[in-house]
């Protein structure tokens, strides 16, 4: 019972985790909440969808089964790339004014949910293959091409061939899978493969696939983050940056390329997290709103510019969103006093225990008002 | 954040008064009735933009939680009308706790019978919910965006509560006030509401007057010196704490007058009153309109909900995107709104690009001034 419960709550705690990693790192490194993580999240469940679709062509049938491995990289890179599409054109543009990022970000996300009801998601799916295509096939040339002045044509000619290449694969997808050839609003679902359906018994408790597999991503994705930015020497730079910004631009680090990474990984990583969303439920234009607060409140619980606060916190919150959302802690212990039990009964449904978690979170702020493990040292204020 | 202080001349202010009453007092005869009732509505929720307004053009306070205050007014004006509408329903209490079984009303309803507490629950219960709500993030010097996502997350809480509480509020169904009775009349009947309309009217100027006097003098100059430079503010020996927590009240208040008026003229109060993209919009009327500047706000809430009535008539798919794109551009391209745009050097600016005026020749002192704006904005 209490395994069960422990298990359950890890399960939601793991997807809030991977989601708000993405937007701890960002908020760390640059102060910028970022409303339209949820609709990135929301972008990455849908190319779980499209995916899967690819996949039941008659070509990749075969390969059928390791879509939702094949996925889990896609969405990293589609929301990746809308993510530094993002930063580079209106993000970038605000730097030092977080409250106006955040209503830019929010118009951001409106725009992004209403694309996904009203373009076919075969031509977003060609928009999003030429926007990659256009952003990556410069940094492919040699450097020396790029010192030269013909460089701007080359640029130019290959953003058209990106354009190019991703009409014809819009094309190509809307005419093979009916499926996406037209816009709708409505929720589609994503099916686990068969090896995903079912449970594992572990001692005694059976646990469903799924989200085992979903906590499997989520070590996965928080392993390679916490390597990338302890080993790697871009890593490296991002600490930097994140400790102190003038600094590090003084000693060479360049910020607007550290910042474009982090944006792009953070945003991946909300992908990521909407492959693991897609694969608890229905996915539609709304989806991202349903975890979104729930990352805020794990930023705000956790601190900024700590990993581990945001693992402790978003544990916590999903652990304690099982004991009280379902409650759990009347079976735990039956005979407790009438008022108590009346009072667990109350906030016995998700969206209470949601009310129960956030007046803790208030209370626990009047603590420690910057989290569970603060930055030490002087803090400059403002 | 470098932000110019608005002074709109009284010249403007007063032009744009006049084209406002003028506007209002003759709507009735030239607006179709459906459309004056949506003007009703947008007016009341200029008075909640007022509040926003003074919270973040004059404090630098960014709550994206006003939803609550706003939905807490209109519940408790359903509260009232509901239950002095009862009598013919089972039980004396309103017609929905049947449908739930419910044969006791629940405590907190009972006050709401007398219209003297009602009428003052309306402004002082969300004023107090918004003090305490307040006090409990300002005391921790919890500000910034972490500010922002905490009012967005009581907002979701809220949400959750009224939404899930059939017994006690008819949780998800809302309370419906069109079909309550009001000195004898429904309360959806043309003439009540045409009352509405007046009084709505009567209480923008009302809420103009009241938040013009807050902004004036030494209270409205540490507002602005709280968001400009808190800790200075600080230093000098004045408590933000108490300052913030105030506005953060007078707002909550207007938002539940606000509330209250858009209840009674659009029928039905709901928990989606209490919803995100609700309490984000008010924000951008305010953006729009120019912050700080408090006739920007009235104008901004009036004329984007009446722009988006009549966008989402012809196209109800592209009002999202225009929304998202005036989000982006007010930030990036408007950081002053329209008021601030025409006041500022907007117009100038553009007619010299179009070529329609001359540019005038200045002093070198002007080039030097250039300069060090240059080097303050790195």
């Amino acid at each position: 019972m209490l395994l069960d419960s422990l298990f359950n709550g890890v399960a939601i705690g793991s997807v809030l985790l991977v989601a708000a990693l993405g937007l701890a790192i960002v908020f760390g490194l640059m102060g910028v909440i970022n409303l339209a993580h949820g609709e990135l999240m929301m972008l990455g469940a849908y190319t779980t969808y499209v995916t899967q679709l690819i996949f039941k062509l008659p070509l990749l049938k075969t390969y059928y089964n390791a879509y939702v491995i094949v996925s889990i990289f896609f969405a990293f890179i589609v929301s990746g790339v809308v993510g530094i599409l993002l930063e580079k054109t209106v993000i970038r543009k605000l730097y030092g004014s977080p409250l106006e990022t955040l209503l830019a970000t929010w118009g951001v996300s409106l725009i992004l949910q209403q694309f996904v009801r009203s373009v076919p998601l075969a031509y977003g799916t060609g928009l999003v293959i030429s926007l990659i295509i256009g952003l990556f096939l410069p940094s492919v040339f040699s450097s020396k091409l790029k010192e030269s002045v013909n460089f701007k044509y080359v640029k130019f000619s290959s953003w058209i061939f990106a354009a190019l290449a991703g009409v014809l694969s819009g094309n190509l997808i809307s005419s093979s899978v009916s499926k996406l050839s037209r816009a709708s609003a409505r929720n589609v679902d994503v099916t686990a493969p068969a090896w995903m359906r079912g449970q594992v018994e572990i001692l005694g408790t059976a646990f469903p696939k799924t989200r085992l597999m979903i906590i499997i991503i989520t070590l996965i994705s928080v392993i390679a983050i916490t390597l990338f930015l302890n080993q790697s020497a871009w890593g490296m730079r991002i600490r930097a940056v994140t400790q102190n910004r003038e600094m590090s631009d003084c000693l060479g680090i360049s910020t607007e390329k550290v910042d474009i990474i982090t944006f792009g990984i953070g945003s991946g990583l909300a992908g990521v997290a909407g492959v693991a969303v897609s694969l608890l439920g229905s996915v539609g234009p709304n989806v991202g709103g349903n975890y979104i607060v729930g990352c805020f409140m794990v930023v705000v619980l956790g601190g900024v510019g700590n990993l581990l606060g945001t693992i402790f916190a978003s544990f916590g919150i999903g652990i304690m969103t099982d004991l009280i959302g379902a409650g759990r802690l009347l079976s735990i212990w039956p005979d407790m006093p009438l008022p108590l039990s009346n009072t667990i009964n109350f906030f016995a449904t998700t969206s209470m225990a949601r009310v129960m978690i956030f007046a803790l979170i208030v209370i626990f702020l009047q603590f420690k008002p910057t989290g569970l493990f603060p930055q030490k040292g002087r803090m400059v204020e403002s | 954040m470098e932000f110019r202080n608005l002074k709109l001349t009284k010249k403007t202010t007063f032009v744009i008064w006049v084209l406002i009453i003028a506007f209002i007092i003759a709507a009735p005869s030239i607006l179709p009735v459906f459309r004056l009732n949506l003007l009703g509505r947008y007016l009341s929720l200029a008075i909640v933009a007022l509040g926003v307004d003074l919270i973040w053009g004059f404090t630098g306070l960014l709550s994206l939680g006003q939803g609550i205050f706003f939905a807490l007014g209109g519940y408790c004006a359903a509260m009232y009308l509901q239950i002095t509408s009862s009598s013919e329903f089972p039980n004396n209490i309103p017609e929905f706790f049947g449908l739930y079984g419910v044969d006791n009303l629940p405590f907190f309803w009972e006050p709401f019978r007398s219209p003297i507490f009602s009428l003052f629950a309306i402004w002082v219960i969300p004023a107090l919910v918004a003090g305490i709500l307040g006090f409990l993030v300002f005391r921790n010097r919890i500000k910034g965006v972490y500010f922002s996502i905490l009012t967005q997350a009581a907002l979701l809480v809220f949400f959750n509560f009224f939404n899930g509480q059939q017994k006690l509020i008819n949780g998800t169904n809302g309370l419906k006030t069109d079909v309550t009775q009001l000195f004898g009349q429904m309360v959806g009947s043309e003439s009540i509401q045409r009352m509405f309309f007046w009084f709505t009217a009567l209480l923008v100027i009302a809420a103009w007057f009241f938040s013009k006097w807050v902004v004036k003098g030494r209270f409205g100059n540490i507002l602005i010196g709280i968001r400009d430079d808190e800790p200075r503010v600080r230093f000098t020996g004045y408590n933000p704490v108490l300052f913030k927590t105030i506005i953060f009240s007078i707002a909550g208040g207007l938002a539940g007058i606000s509330g209250a008026l858009y209840t009674v003229q659009s029928g039905i109060v709901s928990p989606q009153f209490m919803t995100v993209p609700f309490s984000i919009e008010m924000v951008i009327w305010v953006a729009v309109g120019g912050r700080g500047t408090l006739l920007g706000a009235i104008l901004g809430a009036v004329l984007i909900n009446y722009a988006k009535s009549l966008v989402s008539e012809a196209l109800p798919a592209s009002w999202m995107f225009i929304q998202g794109g005036l989000f982006i551009l007010v930030v990036t391209a408007l950081p002053e709104g329209v008021l601030g745009w025409v006041q500022g050097e907007g117009p100038r600016n553009l007619l010299q690009r179009l070529g329609l005026k001359r540019k005038i020749e200045t002093y070198p002192s002007l080039e030097i001034k250039n300069e060090t704006e240059g080097l303050k904005n790195e």
